[in-house]
């Protein structure tokens, strides 16, 4: 175990959060989380970092370099090193963590499943793809599957030893999920014959396990368009046997994988599925609603990409900045280490404080993942289900974003070197890059954000979430003159967010076009405000410890974001309230 | 058979480690506290004897203070059924002849066919305590080995020395010492980490031993005199080649005992 790592598992600050932020003793309070208390969290975190830093970390330039391989026999060969990573993956059963006892999981809480994915995703994003894609497959399994479906497949995916995929994409299908072709024909005897290519496919086929298992959405015959007329099936790389074993090869093939930007050891693959035997998951015609089941989940998985590779390259930009001397700091006598000029800090201090705000807000919506699941409330449960819908597509796309800006910056500290391949830090921007993509571009979050979460319960619902952040104005006015900037600046920057939305909600209505327009700067001023607020809440609980050290760390980390970053926000109102004019004033040919 | 595996827990080599110049004992809070690399070597070997051997029972015992229970669990989640640890303030600052006399106390009580300890701990780097445990229960030791192989009735293994490679036995009860040429341990799995919570540790005393304070501090024990901090490095020597830079260099190989 002596193998070195580039990658610390920020354990520390993650159970800080959990503990003081978050309210994480509250989801170890809810009934079936007995064994899940806070000590033994972060028992598991400190072992399952250790595991990602000395097993999953090393393999990560290996990944970028190689990549994965399409053979001519139609296989796909992971990089060195990926495979035996996974099978200690699958030994020491993180995977199996956060999903239910009764198929061989840990019964842990979804925000814990989060943290160990953020741990697996800094140490290797190509990598943790796999993992990731097999969860998605396990959730819709989990909710709409029968009994014997879930019998069959669950347990050896829930270990990892069958590993999972997701298939929506086809050449005319991205955003536009509802216009996909692929055919399902029912052949009376319960199966259905897949037919159809899908693209893109993340480890579509791969050599990590010994079965592969495809989630596919496709349409019957007579089925309605759009997206009414979708459903979903599993469709196994090779048929199950009645006892369990594998058998024949199901006729679903590689023709062939992508050569991308970034994330090499993921390999991205067209998949051409010529009547292959699929198993309908719950009814037919209702597979967008499975997908909406596990869009939330996959959507705040993505967001945290971006965070865990922001996070990967920000501690490499810090070694590097300490250790790099150039030139004379104001005061020096001789030369200065980079980290000694207020440009290298301001770009140190954004790369930190973004991601301690990234981090609250993934950890924050994971916590209400949990209660909206497991409050014996009903109400309760309704409520943290609306504020995860809400939190979803900022998380997603706040993170991502952030993810491709905080990368940027890591990569600029290092100056020449940072655009020289073999230092390293050009493979977090390249593979960071995807994540503002992938699982529903990040347009296509902020019009989600507007056009669906705005109008939850007729606008009650997001107006009563900026009272909950307006909670904490009271709690800041009492903690002290150090407070007071922040608050100043939340006070201004809610007042313009709310202002915002106002006006989405006076103009969205007759003139839709006006709303979508300024979305995404929209989605950004949420990203900035739950950020900022997070952190203020962070300074005060830090305060609270006693600790002098953590107590000031929180608090500057908390009055930078405020004061240099959060004023960003108001800035942004004249892009949500400008309305489409300009946009389309010009003609296409004038483009 | 019962296989008792001695864990020390040390701070963390890829810290900084300091001597407190005061007491010249190590300072302890200096480094995040882990298991002696070395001691997880050993409990590897005797785990996947345990994984082969149905019936075998693995022991950690760990003597420290009472945050070495941090390492005794780490033990038991990669795989270990029970732990002993034996906590005394007066062990404090304890030397190889106060430790050994406890650990073989301790083993006496425990029970073992065969003990597994490292060649030499971390931060101590005194390698002598198994061969003073192995003096005071009258077993065999056999160190240094750079592998093993145990039977119901015996252990055996290579030692390498500079001369050639020793094959060497003996019959159970015994005490070997492991070396850097065994396996990296396992990684602790989930259950692991899970039961672990579950499985028992026996905390100790001295007096529960049976030892009593006037025996440990009748006994000769290391005294430090005095400490000094380690001095600085200074600047390497330079050999400008002037045609005579192989001999020159082959000169200085030779007085610095290089070769
Ligand atoms: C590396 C990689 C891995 C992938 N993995 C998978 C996978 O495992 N499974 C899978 O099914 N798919 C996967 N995808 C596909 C991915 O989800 C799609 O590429 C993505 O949804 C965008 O679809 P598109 O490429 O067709 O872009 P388009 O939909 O053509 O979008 C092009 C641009 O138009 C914008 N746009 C489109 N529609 C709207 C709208 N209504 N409002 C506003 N803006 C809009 C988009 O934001 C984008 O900027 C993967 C893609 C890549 C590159």
């Amino acid at each position: 175990m002596a193998v070195m790592s580039q990658y610390q598992p920020p354990v520390k600050d993650i159970a800080f959060l959990l503990e003081h932020v978050v309210g994480y003793p509250d989801i170890a309070a809810l009934p079936g989380f007995e064994h899940a208390d806070l000590d033994t969290v972060v028992g598991i975190l400190e072992e399952c970092g250790d595991f990602m830093a000395k097993v999953v970390a090393p393999t990560n330039r290996a990944g970028d370099e190689e990549g994965a391989r399409w053979q001519p026999d139609g296989s796909v060969v992971t990089p060195t090193g990926f495979k035996e990573a996974y099978q200690q993956y699958v030994d020491a059963g993180w995977g199996s963590v956060p999903l239910p006892e009764e198929f061989g999981g840990g019964g842990f809480p979804r925000t814990i499943g989060l943290i160990i994915q953020e741990m697996m995703m800094s140490a290797n994003m190509a990598f943790s793809l796999c993992p990731l894609l097999t969860q998605g497959a396990i959730e819709a399994l989990l909710h709409y599957g029968n009994d014997e479906l879930k019998q069959r497949y669950l347990p050896k995916m829930v270990t990892g030893e069958w590993a999972g995929t997701m298939n929506l994409t086809e050449p005319q299908a991205g955003s536009d999920v509802g216009a996909l072709t692929t055919k399902a024909v029912p052949r009376g005897d319960g199966t259905y014959a897949i037919s159809g290519q899908k693209i893109y496919i993340t480890f579509g086929d791969h050599d990590l396990s010994e079965q592969i298992v495809h989630l596919v959405l496709a349409r019957t015959p007579g089925a309605p368009e759009g997206t009414r007329g979708i459903s979903c099936f599993i469709v196994p790389k090779f048929l199950v046997n009645q006892d369990g074993s594998l058998g024949d090869r199901n006729p679903v093939h590689t023709v062939s994988i992508e050569h991308k930007m970034g994330i090499h050891g993921s390999p991205t693959c067209v998949l051409s599925y010529e009547e292959a035997t699929g198993y309908l998951i719950g009814e037919e015609n209702k597979g967008m609603r499975i997908m909406f089941v596990m869009m939330n989940s996959a959507r705040l998985s993505v967001g945290t990409q971006g965070l865990a590779v922001a996070e990967l390259a920000y501690q490499q930009s810090l070694e590097y900045a300490k250790e790099r001397r150039q030139g004379r700091a104001i005061g020096a006598t001789e030369d200065s280490p980079i980290i000694d000029f207020p440009d290298v800090r301001r770009m140190l201090m954004t790369q930190k404080a973004s991601i301690a705000a990234l981090r609250a807000l993934m950890l924050l919506n994971a916590s209400y993942v949990d209660h909206s699941l497991h409050e014996p409330d009903e109400d309760a449960r309704k409520r943290a289900d609306e504020i995860v819908g809400l939190l979803t597509p900022i998380c997603k796309s706040f993170g991502t974003d952030l993810g491709n800006e905080l990368t940027s910056l890591a990569l600029q500290i290092h100056g020449g070197m940072g655009y020289i391949e073999e230092t390293g830090v050009a493979q977090h921007v390249r593979d960071v890059r995807i994540a503002a993509i992938y699982e529903g571009t990040n347009g296509i979050q902020a019009a989600d954000l507007v056009g669906r979460k705005l109008g939850v319960r007729g606008g009650a619902s997001v107006r009563e979430f900026l009272a909950t952040m307006r909670e904490v104005d009271g709690q800041l006015a009492d903690a002290g003159e150090q407070f007071a900037s922040m608050r100043a600046e939340l006070k201004t920057q809610l007042d313009a967010l709310e202002q915002a939305t106002m006006w989405i909600f006076q103009n969205g209505m007759s003139d839709p076009n006006a709303a979508l327009a300024g979305s995404s700067p929209y989605l950004r001023m949420w990203g900035l405000c739950t950020g900022a607020w997070l952190l203020a809440r962070a300074a005060l609980a830090g305060q609270a410890t006693g600790d002098p050290e953590v107590a000031e760390t929180q608090l500057v980390l908390a009055r930078f974001f405020a004061e240099q970053i959060l004023p960003q926000c108001s800035g942004l109102l004249p892009a949500v309230t400008a309305g489409a004019r300009d946009l389309f004033a010009l003609d296409a040919s004038q483009l | 058979m019962r296989i008792v595996v001695l864990v020390k827990q040390v701070p963390d080599t890829s810290d900084v480690r300091k001597l407190d110049l005061n007491t010249g004992l190590l300072d302890r809070d200096a480094g995040e506290p882990i298991v002696d690399e070395i001691n997880e070597r050993g409990l590897e070997a005797a785990l996947r004897y345990k994984d082969d051997n149905k019936g075998t029972e693995v022991v950690v015992l760990s003597m420290g203070p009472e945050n070495a229970i941090k390492s005794i669990r780490k033990a038991l989640s990669m795989g270990a059924d029970s732990g002993v640890h034996i906590v005394d303030d007066s062990l404090a600052g304890a030397d190889a002849l106060v430790t050994s006399l406890a650990i073989s106390k301790a083993l006496e009580r425990t029970g073992y066919d065969l003990v597994v300890a490292g060649n030499e701990s971390t931060d101590g780097n005194g390698g002598i305590v198994p061969a003073m445990i192995s003096e005071r229960l009258g077993i065999p030791l056999l160190g240094f080995l750079v592998n093993m192989e145990i039977t119901e009735a015996q252990v055996s293994g290579e030692r390498q020395g500079d001369d050639g490679t020793a094959n060497v036995h003996a019959g159970l009860p015994a005490i070997v010492t492991v070396t850097e040429r065994f396996d990296y341990a396992r990684f602790p799995n989930f259950k692991g980490i899970m039961t672990a919570k579950r499985k028992p540790v026996d905390t100790v005393t001295l007096a529960e031993l049976g030892v009593d304070a006037a025996e440990v501090s009748s006994l000769d024990r290391t005294e430090v005199i005095s400490a000094v901090e380690r001095p600085a490095r200074t600047a390497g020597t330079k050999i400008d080649d002037d045609g005579t830079a192989a001999a020159t260099l082959v000169e200085y190989l030779a007085t610095n005992r290089l070769v």
